[in-house]
Formats: structure tokens, C-alpha cells, sequence
């Protein structure tokens, strides 16, 4: 009864966040990497996390995936038939295979030793295990299996088109550049059939045209897989270009949040990432402070 | 043009001038090494005085070997060795393989079958045993824990030193239980082998946080906690004394090889008693158990389960990324390992017709692992050429007779076999640092199946 009251609600409000992470804090012996964040990501849109080096982006990530658990706080995600997961109680497969959030590393993590085509069906692993009865009756040969098996190279296929791999399908992973490399690994978290994307630093390392062939596969992945995404980037081109929605983070906090426009010209965000001189911080926080009531009465940012 | 000629006269020259050098250095780093070794040797004559005598002709043939091998390696071995590779490179590559190496491991199936017959008929019945216990049977006991630790070790990438546990679970499995209760072999092979896996899963839990070298350790002593409980446990093992008179196994029940028997194998089919019999039905028994581990590996890997295990030696951190439980995947890969180990080791009881704690040393651990390693990790043929290679070459050594002419009566080539299977382990990782077969076959494909190469398949951490 409650729950279906509270969807009437967030629909008329046309606010449907897939995840919701709310006081945040994880804290590594003394340092408080991530101190009390908030941020939603709405279905449908590509959320960025951006900040300087070290604000805490990654660990935000880790927390959300589940390779490390949090402090404080609590992590939601609600899928789009209804079922919602507290990510911070479960651990990182758990996430991936029951909540449907995939995720991919900021240093690339493929199995190199493996062809690209059988990185695409380790990751189809708990649809595969279910079709072939924990594997004794693929052992013993059933139907089921080798439908199942079809299937999956298709799915394989599909994602490796997308991702222009194709021609490199039997090849071994470490075999290819980097910018593919990099496809590949988002690719892979697709066949996992995730709702929600993870993607650390996706653009790291490309050159622009990789970089915009990598832009093109996110909006891709949005808008035909419905997928929604979030994003670690230093590449402002790739966030500004493709983000609908930009958090900043600093020293484990959130400094902004709000449509990449609004996030380009806050003063903050540009302060925290140019940095100010001695004389001029006093200015800067007047000019915050104003900023931020003049926020308030208008009633929040976004 | 005589520039040219020039600079490779030069060449020709410097290289002689620089092997001698080499060659020189080589004797004296030899005669400063073997001098006080070699060149002094200090014996007690009778009335018990220390007595120095002077081996100077001894020494100088270990100068002049390590001098003249270097010196003929530097001027002609390296050069040809270059020339032979640069050959090599700039021949075009073969695309068809030979028949004999597309179809290698059918030829080898056939062969096997046939194996047997072809003995009897070239040694006779009783000549044959050799050859078929010997060697066939005891190089296909290794194939098979080979195969069966490859499992482990090649696909999931977990390095497990105390392997023979599993091989003792099934051994004393068989002995144990065929005595107390008289279960037939055909009953307890498959126990032997849910036993051994069970203990498998035992030792995989403690050791899931575990990677790499503390992984080794944990497994070895696992593998040495074994061994104790059987030597110590007398009441119920006998302990060092070990389990003898293990009943033979039989043909399906139909035909047994005990001599009292009615339904003796020999007398069923009017033969002259032999042992000999019972020895093929073996090698025929250890055969099929070891095909089948094949078979099992060759389907599992095309399993998901099969493909998580590779994807687990490649990267343990990107599997639970993508859902797959790591915890469940180890562990399956420990007692499917641990499950064959337990089917080699009933085999083994049947076969010796004796156990005891001294057949599950550290050693043998230890042998099988560098069959695997040899062998390439995760590649069938390749540890199967590796067994036949390790085992059946120090095996051959003890036929090596004609040693004792160029070393005196006194030299027992089968001493010396562990000392050849260290060499040979050494040549091959300098020649094959992958093994025999470095390359693994991808398990699924969408235009051609192309082998990867091992320069990017991980050994595995843990």
C-alpha cells in the first residue's frame, strides 16, 4: 500500500532514480575518503561523477559495486520492475547478479587470455549455469543447454557489432589496443544484462576519435538497452557531451550537482578544479554564499 | 663489394678472437671452481692418517670441458643457433599442419588400445607384463592425476601442492572399505571418488581467502596432514605397515582374476594361468578412467562453469565484477580435481594390491605438478607427452644396463633418475618456458578456432 502510493508520488514528479545513495561515508582507517553524500541517479540518464584527483569518485564506485562496504549509509536501487536492492548489505556478485548493476575498472580488467567472444559468454555465466542445470545437464548433453548456448553467442554477436569488434572475435582480449580494449570491457558488462551501468574513466586513455566512437556506444547502450549509466570521467568532452547530469566531488563531498551547464559555470566546481589564489579565496566564498542563497529561494538546482 | 667481404672477415675474426677469450675465462673460472674439489682429495690410508692426493689430470679435464664447451658454443653453436632462427622467420608460414599433428591425440587413442596386444605378441604373455605394467599402466596413472590436477592448476589457476591427498582419500577409500565391508571395485570407484572430493571441498574452504604462494603452503601441508593421519591413525590404517591384500577387482563380476575363483579369467577362456591377464585388463581400466577425465575436462570447459575456472585464472577481481561467485566456482574446481585424484587412487589400491603412507609423499605431489607444468597448464596432449616423457623416461632408465659398462658395476642408473628428471625439467623450461603446449585452445569461436598464444593466458594468483 505504502509502495504504491510512493511510485504514484514519484511519477507525477517525473523523478524515477533507478539508484539512490544517501550519507554516504566510508572512512579507511583515519581518512574519511567519502564524508555523508547524497546523490541520486535518475533511469534512463547518463549520470557523471567528476571531481579532481583523489576527491573519491573511485570509492564511491567501490561502494556501489560492493567491493567495499561502506561506513555509513545507504545505497539503493530500485530496477524497473519495482524490486528494490540495498546495495551496501550485499557483496559484489550478489549486485551483479541479482540487482543488475555491472560495472567496469578504471585500469582495464579483461581476461586476456580468453577471445574476445569468450569474455562476452563468461559474462552471460548465471544465465548460461541456470540453462545448463548447474552444469550436469549440459554434462549429460540436454536440449536446454545448447539453446541456451546459441542464444548467448548471439547476444555476444549483438554486443560485438555494436562495440566494433566483430572482426577481432576470436582473437585472444590482450591482443587488442587499447581503445578496444576498452569496448570490450563495457561490452562485457552489457552481457551481464545489467539496468545500471557503472563505468569507471571509460574515456582514459583514448584518443578523440576512440574517445567519440565510445560516445556513440553509451548513447547507444541508453537509448536502445534502456540502461542507465553512471560515469567516472576526466574527459570533460565526453562528460559535457554526453552527461545529462553531473555530480561533482571534492574531498569526499559533494560540491555540485545539477545539468552539465549548470555544473560548467559554478564557481565552486571551477574553483576546485583551477584552484584560487590566497587573496582572492574570501571573495570566492562571498560569491558562493550568494550564489547558494540565491539558490535556495529559487528552490534547489535542479 | 670488398668493404663488404671486409667487414665480414672482420666479423669472422672477432668472433674467434672473442670465443677464445670466452673460452679462456670459462677454464679459469673452471680450474678456480674444481681446484680445491676436484684437484685435492683427502682419503685415511690404513693406519689412519689424512692422506692429500693430487688429482691434477682429473682437474685439467674439467678445465679443459667447461674451456673448449665454451669456446665451441660462442664460435659455433650461438651462430648457427642465430642463423637457424633467422631461417625460421623468414620461412613463410605452413597453413596446413601435418596429418600425424592435426590428429595426434586419435593416433594416440588407437595406439593406446592397441598397445597391449602389440606387446603380447612381441614378448610373449609373460614378457609383456613389463611393458604393460611398467610402463603402460604406470604412465597412464600419471596422465590422469596429471589431468586431473590440471583441472586445479591449469583451468582455475589454483596452485595446490598437496594434490596426493586426494590420491590417498581414494586409495584408502578403496583398501579400507573393500576389506571391512567387501564392496567390489565397481562400488567403490565411484565413492572413492565422491570421498575424494569431499575432501577436496575440506581443504577448499579454508584456503578460499588464499592466494598464490600462502595457497601453495596451506595445500602442501594439507597434503602432509593427510599422510600423518594415515601413518598415525593405526587402529584404524595400520599405519606404516600399511593395508595389504586388497581383493583384485573384476570384470563387471563376471569374470574375476582370483586363482581360486571359479569364474577365473584364465580358466573361462582355456588360457595358461598368468598374472599377465589381469595386468591388461588394468592397463584397460586406467585407460578408460583417464579418458574419461579428458572427456569430463574437454566438455567442462565448454560449460560455464569450465569457462568461469579459465576466467578465474585471468582475473579473479573482473569475475565477481561480472556476477560469477567466486566462492562456488573454487570450490568445484578443488573437488572435481580432488574427485579424479580419488579414481586414480582406488585404481592404484586395486592395482598394487598394497597401500601405505609411502606412496603419498610430498614427492609425489610435487611430480604431478611438474607433469602439469611441463606439460603446458590446461593443455591434455601436452601433459599427456609430459607424463610419458617424465615417467616413462625414468623408467627406461632402469633398462639402461649398458651404463653400468661406461661407469663400472657399481653404478645404478635408477639413482640417478631424479637428478635426469630435474635436467629434463630445466631444458624444457629454458626451451618451452610454457611447457610443451604453451597455447590454448579457445572454447568457443564464431569464423575460426585460433589458438592463444601463452604469452597472454596468466598462470593465475591463487
Amino acid at each position: 500500500m505504502a509502495l504504491g502510493a510512493n511510485t504514484v508520488a514519484t511519477n507525477t514528479m517525473t523523478n524515477d532514480p533507478i539508484l539512490t545513495v544517501e550519507h554516504l561515508s566510508m572512512r579507511f582507517g583515519g581518512l574519511m575518503a567519502i564524508n555523508d553524500l547524497s546523490f541520486e541517479a535518475q533511469r534512463g540518464e547518463i549520470t557523471a561523477l567528476i571531481g579532481p584527483n583523489g576527491a573519491g569518485k573511485t570509492t564511491v564506485f567501490n561502494c556501489v559495486t560492493g567491493f567495499y562496504k561502506p561506513t555509513m549509509g545507504m545505497i539503493t536501487m530500485r530496477q524497473k520492475a519495482g524490486k528494490e536492492f540495498l546495495l551496501e548489505r550485499m557483496t559484489d556478485f550478489e549486485i551483479t547478479r541479482d540487482a543488475k548493476v555491472a560495472r567496469t575498472f578504471q585500469n582495464i580488467r579483461l581476461f586476456s587470455g580468453l577471445t574476445v567472444l569468450e569474455n562476452l559468454l563468461v559474462a552471460q555465466h548465471n544465465m548460461l549455469m541456470k540453462a545448463s542445470g548447474y552444469t550436469i545437464l549440459g554434462l549429460l548433453g540436454f536440449p536446454t543447454y545448447k539453446k541456451a548456448s546459441a542464444e548467448s553467442i548471439e547476444i555476444a554477436k549483438h554486443w560485438l557489432e555494436k562495440a566494433h569488434l566483430i572482426e577481432r572475435a576470436d582473437d585472444p582480449a590482450g591482443d587488442l589496443p587499447y581503445g578496444a580494449q576498452r569496448r570490450l570491457e563495457i561490452a562485457r558488462a552489457m552481457c551481464t544484462g545489467p539496468e545500471f551501468l557503472c563505468l569507471d574513466e571509460p574515456a582514459a586513455g583514448l584518443n578523440p576519435r576512440e574517445s567519440l566512437a565510445l560516445n556513440e556506444l553509451l548513447r547507444s547502450i541508453r537509448k536502445d538497452s534502456g540502461t542507465s549509466i553512471l560515469l567516472i570521467e576526466h574527459d570533460m568532452s565526453v562528460v559535457m557531451e554526453i552527461s545529462d547530469h553531473v555530480v561533482v566531488l571534492e574531498y569526499g563531498q559533494k560540491i555540485s550537482d545539477g545539468t552539465p551547464d549548470h555544473v560548467k559555470n559554478d564557481p565552486k566546481v571551477i574553483a576546485a578544479y583551477l584552484g584560487v589564489e590566497d587573496d582572492e579565496v574570501e571573495e570566492v566564498i562571498e560569491e558562493i554564499e550568494v550564489i547558494a542563497e540565491s539558490e535556495g529561494t529559487e528552490g534547489g538546482s535542479h | 663489394m670488398s668493404n663488404i667481404s671486409n667487414t665480414h672477415e672482420r666479423a669472422g675474426g672477432n668472433l674467434t678472437a672473442q670465443a677464445l677469450r670466452e673460452g679462456l675465462f670459462a677454464g679459469l673460472v673452471a680450474l678456480g671452481l674444481f681446484v680445491l674439489f676436484v684437484g685435492l682429495e683427502t682419503t685415511q690410508n690404513i693406519r689412519n692418517e689424512l692422506v692429500l692426493n693430487q688429482r691434477w689430470g682429473l682437474l685439467a679435464i674439467f678445465v679443459i670441458v667447461a674451456a673448449v664447451g665454451r669456446f665451441l658454443s660462442v664460435a659455433y653453436l650461438r651462430p648457427w643457433a642465430a642463423a637457424r632462427k633467422a631461417a625460421a622467420a623468414a620461412k613463410p608460414v605452413e597453413g596446413e599442419e601435418s596429418f600425424f599433428k592435426r590428429n595426434f591425440s586419435k593416433i594416440a587413442i588407437v595406439a593406446l588400445i592397441f598397445y597391449p596386444p602389440i606387446m603380447v605378441m612381441l614378448f610373449g604373455v609373460q614378457g609383456s607384463l613389463k611393458w604393460v605394467d611398467n610402463f603402460g599402466i604406470q604412465i597412464l596413472i600419471y596422465v590422469m592425476l596429471a589431468w586431473g590436477l590440471n583441472i586445479v592448476v591449469g583451468l582455475a589457476g589454483l596452485l595446490d601442492l598437496g594434490y596426493v591427498a586426494f590420491y590417498a582419500v581414494g586409495a584408502y577409500s578403496y583398501a579400507l572399505l573393500s576389506q571391512q565391508f567387501g564392496f567390489s571395485f565397481w562400488i567403490l570407484l565411484p565413492l572413492a571418488g565422491i570421498l575424494a572430493a569431499f575432501w577436496g571441498m575440506i581443504l577448499g574452504f579454508p584456503v578460499l581467502r588464499l592466494k598464490g604462494d600462502y595457497l601453495a603452503i596451506v595445500t602442501l601441508a594439507f597434503g602432509e596432514i593427510i599422510r600423518l593421519v594415515l601413518i598415525n591413525w593405526t587402529e584404524v590404517t595400520r599405519g606404516t605397515f600399511g593395508v595389504s591384500g586388497i581383493p583384485k577387482a573384476s570384470v563387471f563380476g563376471i569374470w574375476s582374476f582370483d586363482v581360486s575363483a571359479p569364474n577365473n579369467f584364465a580358466k573361462a577362456f582355456d588360457l595358461p594361468m598368468s598374472s599377465a591377464y589381469y595386468k591388461i585388463f588394468l592397463f584397460y581400466l586406467i585407460l578408460a578412467l583417464a579418458l574419461l577425465t579428458a572427456y569430463v575436462t574437454i566438455r567442462l570447459r565448454r560449460m560455464p562453469i569450465g569457462r568461469a575456472w579459465e576466467a578465474l585464472r585471468e582475473d579473479e577481481i573482473a569475475c565477481r565484477s561480472l556476477g560469477i561467485n567466486t566462492v562456488t566456482t573454487k570450490l568445484t574446481a578443488f573437488s572435481i580435481g580432488a574427485m579424479f585424484g580419488g579414481f586414480a587412487g582406488s585404481f592404484f589400491a586395486v592395482r598394487q594390491g598394497f597401500v601405505s603412507p609411502e606412496s603419498f609423499v610430498f614427492l609425489e605431489s610435487a611430480i604431478i605438478l611438474a607433469i602439469v607444468v611441463l606439460g603446458g597448464m590446461g593443455s591434455l596432449v601436452g601433459i599427456a607427452v609430459a607424463a610419458a616423457v617424465m615417467v616413462g623416461g625414468t623408467e627406461l632408465l632402469r633398462e639402461m644396463t649398458f651404463l653400468k659398462q661406461i661407469f663400472g658395476p657399481d653404478f645404478t642408473p635408477e639413482l640417478y633418475r631424479m637428478l635426469i628428471f630435474g635436467l629434463a625439467m630445466v631444458t624444457v623450461m629454458v626451451w618451452k618456458p610454457r611447457g610443451f603446449v604453451g597455447s590454448r585452445e579457445p572454447t568457443a569461436f564464431l569464423r575460426e578456432r585460433k589458438a592463444v598464444s601463452g604469452s597472454f593466458t596468466k598462470e593465475g594468483h591463487g
